[in-house]
């Protein structure tokens, strides 16, 4: 068998070739599968990974898609390094945009440029209560916050249907369970007119120069830092063990939170049961795949959301299934967790013993 | 009278892919291994399990197929963590991501089609009694080998050999690994075995409970496995309790709705996940019952070679 021992000093370069590795071993699996499912590989990997990046259409879904997963995965990302496990993205995702959503709609049909901050106010909030309640537990009787932030995920999603079933529900809309459209001042400026393309992913590319900034050069990027190596070690540099369980969730609560107003306000425009589809999952993925590092984030939220793209015109032009995108996405997150073995540690072969 | 026998058979139905998953993860979970993948492991189970016996209309092949499939996709989990060892947690979820995308790609083609329902363990004289023969023997035969799994865990565990070896590595595995048992090996199959086991819970669910396949029916069951093991502090038989304390929640749920309360169903359906959390914070309060059962080394990483 093999032997791993840790490396002394990780290689800076490892911090692209790393997801490189990842990405190349992913793309020869979906390779194999296309085979044996019996469609053309070259043109399915064509079609899924280089024809949306060749129209403006393409393009502009693909920041549209980007926006949420960046944003989700910058706040998870603090939380990671930290060693805090916030599974429940997905559930603060949506009460973000139920209560963003719900402010815009309590609003209507009044026009004023307050009403979309007030909005990411209340939606933040929102994400933060909900992320806060993990973080509670957590830190009052040490609960374990994978099982409880997951469990809320569920609570979540049927609270928002509760909401659009019922009082959320348009009054003009023959009973079905969706709000009414937002109005043009509960509506996010598009930046390339014609298209779905909105100011939301600028602001996802700001919050990760802010967060880059904090990392980098700020004392809060330390505690960060030391409370992922050890947490004996943040308790001599002056802060309680709690500290980071309740600044983890937060930062990825608020930024859960965010993200979910802004996809209501962005490219829904209303309240439907169907908005949580899966971000807040697929952001642990770019959280990992990015290295946890803010510019990181941005190359692999663009190459998720290429993912779901592909995965669509897949679907449409040879007729394969969509959920292509959640194999690809799972076997990526594998081979990047495989290849990491190899940057943080030495392998060196050896002659198998006998005994065990 | 025959409320409450459809109430109870419908809770023991409802909590029998619960028993399995949890049971299973309780052995990879003493071991010190922490697998977050039961979701992902059970519908793997879910799928193939259901293809198998669409195909041969064999349900005994189908239970094969769910057990290996699922056996393999842990084997996977296996190898990346103990001996590739990558993060426990984020594996475990890239696990579930895995098995939900995969198993609605190899399942596409068979949604919506339904079984022949699963043959009922009949014992004439047995099942003819008066209600003890509706309430202990109309069941199908998962029911009864699930409660037998749990005894012969419980029996495993604390009566066998191995079973102690396998507590002893998950409650210190340098001190195991010095006495010359292979930590990694044995680690190995008792995550093959918990997956073998949510996988036979997913096919119970796409088998037995609603004999068709449905994407994404597991709906959080695996996550709830994962609670109901916390909820029995890592004892088997109490896997039991929590299992059927569970299912009957979410039965008791659904007949309340079907009464017509005037609460929405969606509240309503938040039941099973609420009681869940609640559940979960009142057993962490109590550190010393925590400190006697729970594994020493649950989600610790272990670095001595083979």
């Amino acid at each position: 068998m093999f032997k791993l021992q840790k490396k002394e000093t990780i290689d800076q370069s490892s911090l692209y070739t790393v997801p490189l590795i990842a990405i190349g071993c992913s793309l020869i699996f979906v390779f194999i599968l296309f085979l044996l499912i019996g469609k053309n590989p070259v043109l399915a990997i064509f079609i899924i990974f280089v024809e949306p990046l060749l129209s403006i259409f393409g393009l502009s879904e693909l920041i549209v898609k980007a926006t949420p997963l960046i944003i989700i995965a910058l706040g998870l990302s603090i939380g990671f390094r930290a060693g805090v496990w916030n599974i429940g993205a997905e559930g603060q995702f949506t009460i973000g945009a139920l209560f963003g959503g719900a402010t815009i709609l309590a609003f209507y049909p009044t026009s004023g440029i307050w009403i979309l901050p007030l909005s990411f106010f209340i939606a933040i909030i929102g994400g933060i209560l909900w992320g806060m309640i993990p973080a509670f537990f957590k830190a009052r009787f040490n609960t374990n916050e994978i099982l409880v932030s997951l469990m809320l995920t569920y609570v979540a999603i049927l609270f928002l249907s509760g909401m659009v079933y019922g009082p959320l529900k348009n009054p003009d809309g023959f009973n079905f369970p969706e709000s009414r459209l937002f109005h043009d001042s509960g509506t996010l400026p598009i930046i390339f007119p014609g298209t779905r393309a909105h100011i939301g992913f600028l602001m996802a590319l700001l919050l990760a120069g802010l967060m880059y900034y904090l990392l980098k050069r700020h004392k809060f990027g330390f505690h960060v830092k030391v409370s992922g190596e050890s947490l004996r070690a943040l308790v001599f540099s002056g802060k309680s063990t709690n500290y980071m369980v309740y600044l983890s969730f937060i930062i990825s609560g608020a930024f859960a939170g965010l993200a979910g107003v802004i996809e209501v306000s962005g490219p829904v425009g209303q309240l439907v049961p169907a908005i949580p589809v899966g971000y807040g999952f697929t952001a642990i993925i770019v959280a990992f795949l990015g290295r946890l590092n803010p510019l990181g984030i941005c190359f692999a939220g663009l190459l998720l959301a290429l993912t779901y793209i592909g995965g669509e015109a897949a679907q449409i032009k040879l007729g394969l299934p969509n959920a292509i995108t959640g194999v690809f996405q799972g076997v990526l997150l594998f081979s990047l967790l495989a290849a990491e073995a190899f940057t943080n540690y030495k392998v060196t072969l050896k002659k198998m013993r006998g005994n065990f | 009278m025959d409320l409450f026998i459809a109430i109870f058979q419908g809770i023991i139905i409802a909590s029998t892919p619960l028993v399995l998953a949890a049971i299973g993860e309780l052995v990879v979970e003493k071991s010190g291994v922490l697998n977050l993948g039961v979701e992902g492991m059970m519908i793997i189970g879910a799928v193939t399990s259901f293809i198998v016996t669409y195909e041969t209309g064999s349900h005994f092949l189908g239970l094969i197929a769910a057990v290996i499939s699922a056996g393999l996709v842990a084997s996977l989990f296996g190898l990346l963590t103990q001996y590739l060892l990558s993060n426990q947690v984020a594996t475990g979820l890239a696990l579930t991501l895995f098995g939900l995308g995969l198993a609605s790609l190899i399942g596409q083609t068979y949604s919506g089609i339904s079984l022949d329902a699963f043959p009922v363990f009949d014992v004439y004289l047995l099942t003819e009694i008066p209600i003890i023969g509706s309430l202990l023997f109309n069941f199908d035969y998962l029911i009864y080998l699930s409660i037998i799994i749990v005894v012969s865990v419980y029996y495993f565990l604390n009566k066998t050999k191995l079973g102690l070896v396998l507590t002893a590595i998950g409650d210190s595995h340098d001190s195991a690994h010095s006495l010359g048992y292979s930590v990694k090996m044995v680690r190995l199959f008792a995550i093959i075995f918990g997956g073998s086991c949510a996988g036979l819970g997913g096919a119970y669910l796409s088998l037995v409970q609603t004999p068709m396949w449905v994407e994404n029916m597991t709906a959080g069951r695996g996550w709830i496995a994962l609670a109901i093991v916390v909820f029995a502090v890592w004892r088997p038989l109490w896997i039991l309790v929590g299992a059927y304390i569970f299912g009957g929640i979410t039965i008791i749920q659904l007949h309340v709705q079907a009464l017509g309360v005037n609460i929405g169903a969606q509240y309503m359906s938040m039941m099973p996940y609420l009681v869940t959390i609640v559940v979960l914070v009142f057993i962490s309060v109590n550190k010393n019952r925590l400190a006697v059962n729970a594994p020493n080394c649950l989600n610790k990483l272990f670095t001595s070679d083979l």
